[in-house]
């Protein structure tokens, strides 16, 4: 097994190289005292300075993260409960048809989302701004979330289900402790993924916003035309080295309270 | 069943959002679709979907959406496999999904450094005596750049099967006598299917309208349904036409999903029905 | 399942801990004035230096928004929802705008420094007597090119992009105005054509020139210039600008045939909740210290000929972007064509594209 696990670490190297190098491009030149990221003058600390002392760019960001950790969050458990919900339909075509529907929104285009959002909103009467953006960013994080639980809900054995009954387990304790730990790896992939969704998004964020609520996204959208100054890498830097801290600490905390036996109830 | 009920009282909310959020947006795609750009009533929009056009451009579309997913799913299998033979599998999941955080628009600058006739990659090749490629503004790039995106979407569906999976099934495999490629193909890939079809929906779906990379790293050399769709809507303001082509896509995921589903071997319900 | 609750209840913290850090970012970052002018820009449209001069000046508290497209900005005001003081529309969204009834009047009596403006720039054909809008910053579109990656050619004239030895260095910027009015240019028709016969021979011609072309991109044909990957783009004169800042190699003509003229000007859109402010707002950038100001963070033409005086004269003199009255004569402001005409150009438009392929 020697030879599998070797050709496994220069494999996920290779892979993990390959996913940060556009990162690790960004945050080099963000040190550049050049203004641009097309050649490399000389090393800076200045746009570092420069995000400090934008203050609009520092509300931004905080409303983006808000915004992304809020919608993640409850479109993950409107996500979890919803699929639930199309696993125990017992109509075949209704749930095909729901299942098809859930995955309208991912086909269709953000221009599209967000312009019949915007519609849908100034019909209703919503004021644009916050809320009309947070809304947004959970409906079209449901369907991911829901993707990302099916599979997990799929590969559970329903006679588990029956067993804890059997043993007189009441309703919510077959939700609480024997569903739900089970799927937990895909609630938490549907929660990231439902993360990546919101922070990347800017088309719907821009129809949808108003009342000078603005994302991180729609604000270096916007840059493109006039070219995006390097105080942008600077923040990428920050935000990938908060990231990265937060995760490692994280998980290293977790791991010290934690038994090592794993996910789930089943190992 | 008593399950049922408790359960719908708590989905309540995910059926609310398909009403409001899904239900109603596609019906207002439908109705602007039979508009035409004075606002009355037209089949044109469909007719002209027809033409040669946006026929080439949905081949093209699913052309482009199909080599996505398939390499995404060649890479990210034995990604997602590794992983689940690392220590600290969790950690190597998130550090994996961190890159997705960063902004698509910066990502998408990098490459256009990295990939550029004077970036890294040309100067790397350089030192081994190749000449200078044009690297941006072709398939490849178009393809690497789209699968750089979508991969995390699905290493991580896949990485849940795959943890879930019982070694001593492979175990039992290989005394049985089979070969690795049998072992993967009968035991392990079988098992893993759900998370693969997740995988596979996370990423063709949102590839067929695909636009801004198309741009961006294909400088409009490959063209899909969604560079129609975001000229309909915000160039020509032809909400009708744009909503049209919107139908259309929408028609042929279903289709897709349809045609997916049937193949589907698993039980998708609990219940006396099955 | 506790993990989970014990991760909800800390994202739910760290929101409201978030929360209060903006609250306190917002009370300290300046005036609570109530009195806000609400303005919607393009990105990276104005030195941020003069907002805050604007704030102390006026009293008025600045909410600043920003857009990237004129037709993602029109359709943003148009579906109501906001409230924009400001908009900063180009050329022929303005006359989108005024057909719409998108647009309130401005009233020049409280625009003093409206005298500071060339006439030049004044009563154009796409607003005349300036009812609806004031210019702000005003460009070309010409032929970007880099010398170092040429054969001594020049672009006096169109046709020189036909040059058979610019196989694949071309890069085109994606709007179909830009390039089908080019082709229409090069054939001596005006870019405001609604003829069928010259646009399709706009076309044939276009089509002629796909195998010069490298990609049809859009803003990133600044980064991609200076980065050498092409010897010439087709792009507006603001652009080639901000590109022969970072690479000096690159020089830049308007061909003689012809060639678009655009404007961004500032309106005030009906919707707007502070018109006074918004006055207010105008005439401080009409002001030629902060147009000159401006200019220099920008980098665009402007048409202040007051803030003209005070700038340095080697910027001002470059014919290139500030070019002379006899020039300007060949160039054309677009006409706001209409939809069903704008609908005919960019299929043509996708049919160049499509030719591509």
């Amino acid at each position: 097994m020697e030879k599998t696990s070797k050709l496994a670490k220069i494999y996920l190297a290779l892979v993990f190289i390959i996913l940060y190098a556009p990162i690790f491009y960004l945050i080099l030149y963000s040190f550049n005292s050049g203004g641009t990221m097309n050649s490399f003058d000389s090393f800076t600390w200045e746009h570092y300075a420069a995000v400090f002392s934008d203050t609009r760019l520092i509300m931004i960001l905080i409303n983006t993260v808000i915004v992304a950790l809020l919608s993640a969050l409850i479109a993950t458990i409107i996500g979890v409960f919803g699929a639930l919900g199309i696993v125990f339909m017992r109509n075949k075509s209704l749930r095909s048809s729901i299942l098809s529907l859930n995955n309208v929104l991912i086909v269709s285009p953000d221009v599209v989302i967000g312009a019949s959002f915007l519609i849908l909103f100034t019909m209703i009467g919503v004021k644009l701004g916050f809320a009309s953006v947070l809304i947004s960013h959970i409906a079209f994080s449901i369907p991911i979330v829901v993707l990302m639980v099916l599979p997990k809900l799929q590969e559970m054995n329903s006679s588990l289900i029956d067993a804890a009954a059997d043993l007189g387990a009441t309703r919510k304790d077959i939700l609480t402790r024997v569903i739900i730990p089970f799927i937990k790896p895909g609630i938490f992939v549907g929660f990231f993924m439902a993360l990546t969704y919101s922070l990347d998004d800017f088309a719907v964020t821009f129809f949808v916003t108003g009342n000078g609520f603005t994302t991180l996204s729609v604000e270096i959208y916007s840059m493109a035309r006039a070219g995006i100054t390097l105080t942008i890498n600077a923040l990428t830097g920050i935000i990938f080295v908060v990231t990265l801290l937060l995760v490692i600490g994280y998980y290293f905390i977790s791991q010290r309270g934690k038994k090592p036996v794993g996910l789930g109830v089943r190992k | 069943m008593q399950n049922k009920n408790s359960k719908s009282i708590y989905s309540v909310p995910y059926f609310v959002w398909i009403l409001l959020f899904v239900i109603a947006p596609i019906a207002l795609i439908a109705y602007y679709s039979f508009l035409d750009l004075s606002g009355n009533f037209t089949l044109d929009n469909y007719k002209n979907f027809f033409t040669s056009v946006y026929l080439k451009l949905t081949l093209s579309s699913f052309w482009y959406a199909f080599l996505i997913t398939l390499f995404s799913l060649i890479i990210a299998y034995p990604t997602a496999y590794f992983l689940t033979k690392t220590k600290h599998k969790q950690l190597w999941l998130l550090l994996i999904i961190i890159p997705s955080w960063i902004n698509l628009l910066l990502k998408t600058y990098a490459f256009i450094g990295i990939f550029g006739l004077s970036g890294p990659i040309n100067a790397f090749l350089q030192v081994f005596g190749i000449s200078e490629q044009q690297i941006l503004f072709t398939d490849f790039s178009f393809i690497f750049v789209s699968v750089y995106i979508f991969i995390p979407f699905m290493i991580l569906p896949i990485f849940n099967s795959l943890d879930k999976l019982n070694p001593s099934l492979i175990d039992a495999s290989q005394d049985l006598g089979a070969s690795s490629w049998t072992t993967f193909s009968k035991v392990i890939f079988p098992l893993t299917i759900n998370g693969v079809k997740a995988g596979v929906q996370a990423v063709f779906i949102p590839s067929l309208s695909l636009f801004m990379i198309t741009r961006l790293i294909a400088g409009n050399k490959v063209i899909t349904l969604g560079t129609a769709i975001e000229q309909q809507f915000l160039v020509t303001q032809n909400w009708g036409m744009g909503s049209t082509i919107a139908v259309f896509l929408i028609i042929f995921m279903v289709i897709i999903m349809i045609i997916t589903g049937q193949r589907e071997k698993g039980a998708t319900s609990y219940g006396k029905n099955k | 399942m506790k993990e989970i609750t014990r991760s909800v209840i800390a994202i739910i913290l760290v929101c409201i801990a978030l929360f209060f850090v903006n609250d306190y970012l917002n009370k300290s970052s300046g005036n609570a004035s109530d009195d806000a002018v609400t303005i919607y820009n393009w990105g990276e449209y104005i030195d941020p230096e003069l907002l805050n001069q604007f704030e102390e000046e006026s009293g008025y508290r600045v909410v600043y928004e920003t857009f990237d497209s004129n037709e993602a900005m029109m359709t943003k005001i148009e579906q109501g929802g906001t409230s924009y003081d400001i908009a900063v529309p180009s050329e022929y969204a303005i006359e989108t705008m005024k057909e719409n009834d998108l647009l309130l009047p401005i009233d020049h009596s409280k625009i003093p420094n409206l005298t500071n403006i060339d006439p030049y720039f004044l009563d154009l054909s796409f607003d005349p007597k300036n009812k609806y809008s004031i210019p702000y910053f005003w460009g070309t579109v010409g032929v970007v090119y880099n010398p170092a990656l040429l054969d001594g050619q020049t672009f006096e004239s169109w046709e020189a992009l036909w040059d058979p030895s610019l196989k694949g260095q071309i890069l085109l910027v994606d709007g179909s105005r830009e390039v089908i009015g080019m082709g229409l240019n090069s054939l001596g028709y005006s870019l405001n054509s609604t003829d069928e016969d010259e646009l399709q021979e706009a076309l044939s011609k276009l089509n002629k020139l796909t195998p010069n072309v490298k990609a049809i991109i859009g803003d990133e044909v600044t980064q991609l210039m200076v980065n050498e990957e092409a010897a010439v783009a087709l792009t507006w004169s603001g652009q080639a600008a901000d590109m022969m800042w970072e690479n000096e190699e690159l020089d830049f003509s308007i061909p003689q045939e012809g060639s678009n003229l655009w404007f961004d000007n500032m309106v005030i859109p009906k919707t707007a909740a502070n018109v006074e402010g918004a006055h207010a707002f105008i005439n401080f950038m009409l002001d030629a210290e902060v147009a000159a100001q401006n200019a220099d963070y920008v980098g665009y033409s402007i048409p202040n000929a007051a803030a003209i005086e005070l700038m340095d004269e080697e910027v001002t003199s470059d014919e290139r972007f500030y070019p002379s009255e006899e020039l300007r004569d060949n160039l054309e402001v677009y006409n706001n064509l209409g939809l069903e005409m704008l609908g005919v150009y960019n299929e043509l438009f996708l049919e160049f594209k499509m030719g591509m392929n």
